[in-house]
């Protein structure tokens, strides 16, 4: 495959570990304590457990796996929206395999399924529209959510509906943005963090350059990073070498995927279909303004949330799940009370423990031998 | 959900909603391409085109000048690593006489 195997090469790796090494004295914040780097997306916090990235690297450098998870985010009250949805009668629901198992306060898409409706797991917003063709005579509502990377095939599946004139077709909006998020997170007292591992998809749709805040204002340095075991570690040695030069930018190490203006078409589908939410509740980090998206009122008839009734109910977080606490960083997910006891993946409590992106569950399937040294 | 995967535009299948059939290894599948035709691009100057694929769109090329040039740096890491390693080797056994 294009440039997988290429960013995979061991020899390269230790040659970055070896270079990190030997950054990572001269940092001067690292002086007296750990140096703390957040990875914002949970594709990296993925690919971090699933290479065993966070053992290798220096003792002194801590990874803080940040709310970039779409899935982790989503409140009770929004799971038990889309529940409702897909039990109100002739409702095909269809949705993103990840958000099957996200426990609203009743039950879960999955529960809601054994329970005799019809909820569909689908590769794409395209499939969800092609299953409303085939079924004129039902209401077709697709689950949408995810950051900037999904939000345009979302946005383009609303259009070409509306150009087909497909009217059995609505889509339940739960996108959200980075930017806010990220600034909520700067914002927030009790977190510490020196640097960013920028989101490497998100940023192909927004560009570079909506982070240049964060390191003007913020002072912070971001480096937008690859997937790959390499593009990882290459974006940790940006991070450092920018530290240890005394600069502090927004660098691009995913320069092959991002490019700086981000992709036209994609940001013009999404103006066009979605404005934002004055505020979206996100799970563990309470209400966060303008975090999320709706649809615009010209596109109205196929927003599931104005077309069909929904509670539309807030509901708290269990008492028990810490998600929010582990969501910014301030304890590691095995810190948790009821980790790998009361919640697991398979009983989930948090979603962090749902999705495979999710630190929660990144350590549970991943985490053994780190966890074990630690109790 | 958000990491995607490296596929290759084979085929136009549809160019009025402008659907492609990628190759992701091996498996064909068929991709709206519309994030990524430029502007008064043929349709079918795309075949060839590497593209990262999401939830059934085509997000990006993939720039292989600049996939070039990363691993160049990386190269030139390791490289500079090997000599460093050469010199400490070096200095151990100097030290040792
Ligand atoms: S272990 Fe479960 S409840 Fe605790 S933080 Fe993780 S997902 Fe939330």
């Amino acid at each position: 495959m294009k440039y997988v195997d290429e960013f995979r090469d061991p020899q390269k790796a230790r040659a970055l570990l070896a270079e990190i090494e030997s950054l990572i004295d001269q940092v001067p914040a690292c002086q007296d304590r750990p140096l703390y780097l957040m990875e914002v997306c949970g594709g990296h916090t993925h690919s971090i457990f699933k290479y065993g990235i966070e053992n290798l690297l220096p003792k002194k450098i801590e990874l803080v796996h940040g709310p970039g998870c779409p899935v982790c985010v989503l409140p009770m009250g929004r799971v038990d929206d889309c529940v409702a949805l897909a039990e109100i009668p002739g409702v095909i629901l269809c949705t993103f395999g990840d958000a099957m198992r996200v426990p609203g306060s009743k039950k879960s898409l999955m529960q809601a399924k054994a329970d005799g409706a019809d909820v569909r797991m689908v590769y794409s917003p395209l499939d969800a529209l092609e299953i409303a063709r085939r079924n004129p005579d039902r209401e077709v509502v697709f689950f949408g959510l995810g950051f900037e990377t999904t939000m345009p095939s979302t946005a383009l599946t609303v259009l070409q509906a509306e150009q087909e004139g497909i009217e059995n077709f609505s889509l339940f909006c739960n996108h959200i943005t980075i930017i806010p998020t990220i600034k909520a997170i700067l914002d927030s007292p009790d977190l510490q963090i020196d640097g960013f591992l920028g989101p490497g998809h998100v940023s192909m749709v927004i560009g570079s350059a909506p982070y240049e805040f964060i390191s003007a204002h913020y002072k912070r340095p971001l480096v937008v990073a690859g997937f790959e075991p390499l593009d990882i570690l290459h974006s940790i040695w940006m991070l450092l070498k920018q530290m240890v030069e005394g600069r502090c930018e927004v660098e691009n190490q995913y320069n092959r995927i991002v490019p700086k203006e981000g992709n036209g078409p994609a940001l013009g589908a999404i103006a066009q279909v979605f404005e934002l939410r004055e505020f979206f509740e996100w799970r563990g980090l309470g209400s966060i303004d303008h975090s999320g998206v709706k649809i615009r009122d010209a596109y109205a008839r196929f927003d599931a949330e104005q077309k069909f009734a929904v509670p539309a109910v807030k509901i708290a977080d269990p008492k028990a799940c810490q998600c929010g606490e582990v969501l910014k960083g301030v304890i590691k997910p095995w810190q948790c009370k009821v980790f790998g006891r009361a919640c697991t993946p398979e009983t989930p409590l948090g979603a962090l423990m749902v999705s495979s992106e999710g630190a929660c569950a990144a350590y549970y399937q991943y985490g053994g031998i780190e966890m074990e040294a630690a109790e | 959900m958000c990491l995607g995967i490296p596929g290759q535009i084979v085929e136009i299948s549809d160019a009025e909603k402008r659907l492609a059939i990628v190759d992701v290894t091996g498996v064909k599948r068929e991709v709206n391409v519309a994030c990524i035709q430029r502007e008064g691009e043929p349709l079918d100057e795309m075949i060839g085109v590497w593209t990262l694929v999401h939830v059934g769109f085509a997000m990006s090329r993939i720039d292989e000048e600049e996939a070039a040039k990363t691993l160049e740096v990386l190269q030139m890491l390791g490289e500079a690593q090997e000599e460093l390693a050469a010199m400490k080797a070096g200095d151990a056994s100097v030290a040792a006489e």
